[in-house]
């Protein structure tokens, strides 16, 4: 499984990936956390308000801090 | 090498410290007008503005649900929509700096375009609710209104100039995909649509009064009426927002809430007093010296002439202001002489552009569009200057 954060480098982006990472540790599984930082990228997403989640190139959610709650019940979903 | 460094740093430091004019003048007054400047802004705008206003701006970021505003400046609005929204947008959008460069290459990428892309760029930084409530507070409501009015105004006009300069080329590019927005915002959380309005005009209502300007001497009107009273208003609006926050909301709301709000203040707080005490070091309070003398801005800035406009709009163009500061080194400005009308254009020139975000603009759009940008920027904010300096007089 593949989690990206978008977001060009402010806290809030931090805040996402930490809780992320958190998701992760609590469920106990394989996923790869990757930052996407360039503008021109996160625009191909089709995400203008960061930070953003993407799990396996699908956008959960933009221009909010998911908590780790909601990272979780999303991957639970992808299972 | 790094132990050159250090002797360096070491011989440096020792000099400095020795030849100290710590008796001249010119030396401790711009310390002191910095510290004071510092005192100034702890004392009168920390409680009744910034505070107030970082906590709306939290309430903003996360109770407003900013994916019905950014449905709106998708590839299929109707334009003439579209550049309303774009134009007015960033006042819920917008609240932190970070977030006005995506939006804009999301917009002009995936959305309606180069015009609302760019009229969504040029007002978004100037009409953000702490921009707009700071200005209004420190330099005085008529500056507030008139940077908001004007950003609006002329983002609209950039936007459909440059529209129009590249329409050829606007034509030809196919907005390609469509936005994405994830999850929708969770359940409303059973707040009805007024009830969080009242949530907000609460906050605000509370801010406007408290912060109500004392009359002009001789003034008996409805403002001198209400400057009696402020404190019996701002206190009923204060009471209004405790009984909503007990009654309305859920206690794992208002956490998020306060988070950010304290990111807000984290993020924004730090660099807006550094901005105030370089302001106080190098132009002094108003009526006071700093480091730069006043007659040297007087002759740069004063006035309202087409040179003065035009200058403060270069300036304002290039500079990079953090979010807030260009209000604290604009109060010093306006107090070692510069004009009214200088003021405004460095206002709507400043924020929108920088050194920085032009590089960043440049790699959206190209660089041929970004200095037609930077050249309408700096005319109309010239313009508007000129305008509002007239009016004022």
């Amino acid at each position: 499984m593949k989690i990206e954060i978008l977001g060009m480098g402010c806290p809030k982006c931090k805040k996402t990936t930490q809780n992320a990472q958190l998701a992760i540790e609590e469920l106990g599984i394989e996923a790869e956390i990757v930052k996407v930082e360039e503008l021109d990228k996160i625009t191909e997403y089709g995400v203008m308000m960061t930070p953003a989640l993407v799990i396996d190139g699908e956008v959960k959610v933009a221009g909010k801090i998911p908590s780790k709650q909601e990272i979780i019940s999303w991957i639970e979903v992808k299972k | 090498m790094k132990n050159q460094l250090k002797v360096f740093v070491i011989i440096g430091g020792f000099l400095l410290f020795y030849f100290l004019p710590l008796e001249s003048f010119g030396f401790r007054n711009p310390i002191f007008e910095a510290l004071a400047m510092l005192n100034m802004y702890a004392r009168e705008h920390v409680i009744f503005s910034l505070i107030p206003a970082f906590l709306i701006a939290g309430a903003i970021y996360q109770f407003l649900d900013q994916n019905a505003v950014l449905k709106y400046l998708g590839a299929k609005t109707n334009k003439v929509l579209a550049y309303f929204v774009a134009s007015v947008s960033g006042s819920v959008l917008t609240v932190c700096s970070c977030t006005v460069l995506p939006l804009f290459s999301g917009i002009y990428k995936k959305g309606a375009g180069l015009g609302p892309a760019i009229a969504f760029l040029y007002s978004g930084p100037a009409i953000n609710v702490l921009a707009i409530i700071l200005t209004a507070r420190v330099l005085g409501w008529q500056l507030g209104l008139a940077r908001a009015v004007g950003a609006i105004i002329f983002s609209v006009i950039i936007g459909l100039c440059m529209h129009f300069i590249f329409l050829s080329e606007e034509k030809e590019r196919q907005a390609n995909g469509e936005l994405q927005f994830g999850v929708n915002k969770s359940d409303s959380d059973g707040r009805t649509g007024v009830q969080n309005l009242l949530y907000f005009i609460s906050m605000i209502g509370f801010m406007v009064f408290a912060n109500w300007a004392r009359p002009q001497a001789g003034d008996q009107g409805l403002w001198a009426l209400i400057f009696q009273v402020k404190w019996y208003l701002a206190i009923a609006f204060a009471l209004l927002f405790i009984y909503i926050l007990i009654n309305w909301f859920k206690k794992q709301e208002i956490t998020p809430w306060l988070e950010s709000s304290w990111s807000f203040t984290q993020q924004i707080l730090p660099l807006l007093f550094l901005g105030i005490f370089f302001a106080g070091l190098l132009l002094g309070r108003p009526g006071e010296e700093g480091l730069i003398p006043s007659r040297f801005v007087a002759t740069l800035v004063g006035g309202n002439s087409i040179s003065a406009n035009f200058f403060a709009s270069i300036v304002g163009a290039f500079m990079y202001f953090a979010t807030l500061t260009e209000i604290p080194i604009l109060q010093g400005l306006i107090g070692s002489g510069m004009g009214q009308g200088p003021a405004l254009a460095l206002l709507l020139a400043g924020p929108a552009l920088s050194l920085p975000n032009m590089l960043v603009i440049r790699s959206v759009v190209g660089t041929k569009k970004t200095f037609i940008y930077v050249v309408l920027v700096v005319i109309m904010a010239t313009i508007s200057g000129m305008v509002y300096g007239n009016i004022i007089q």
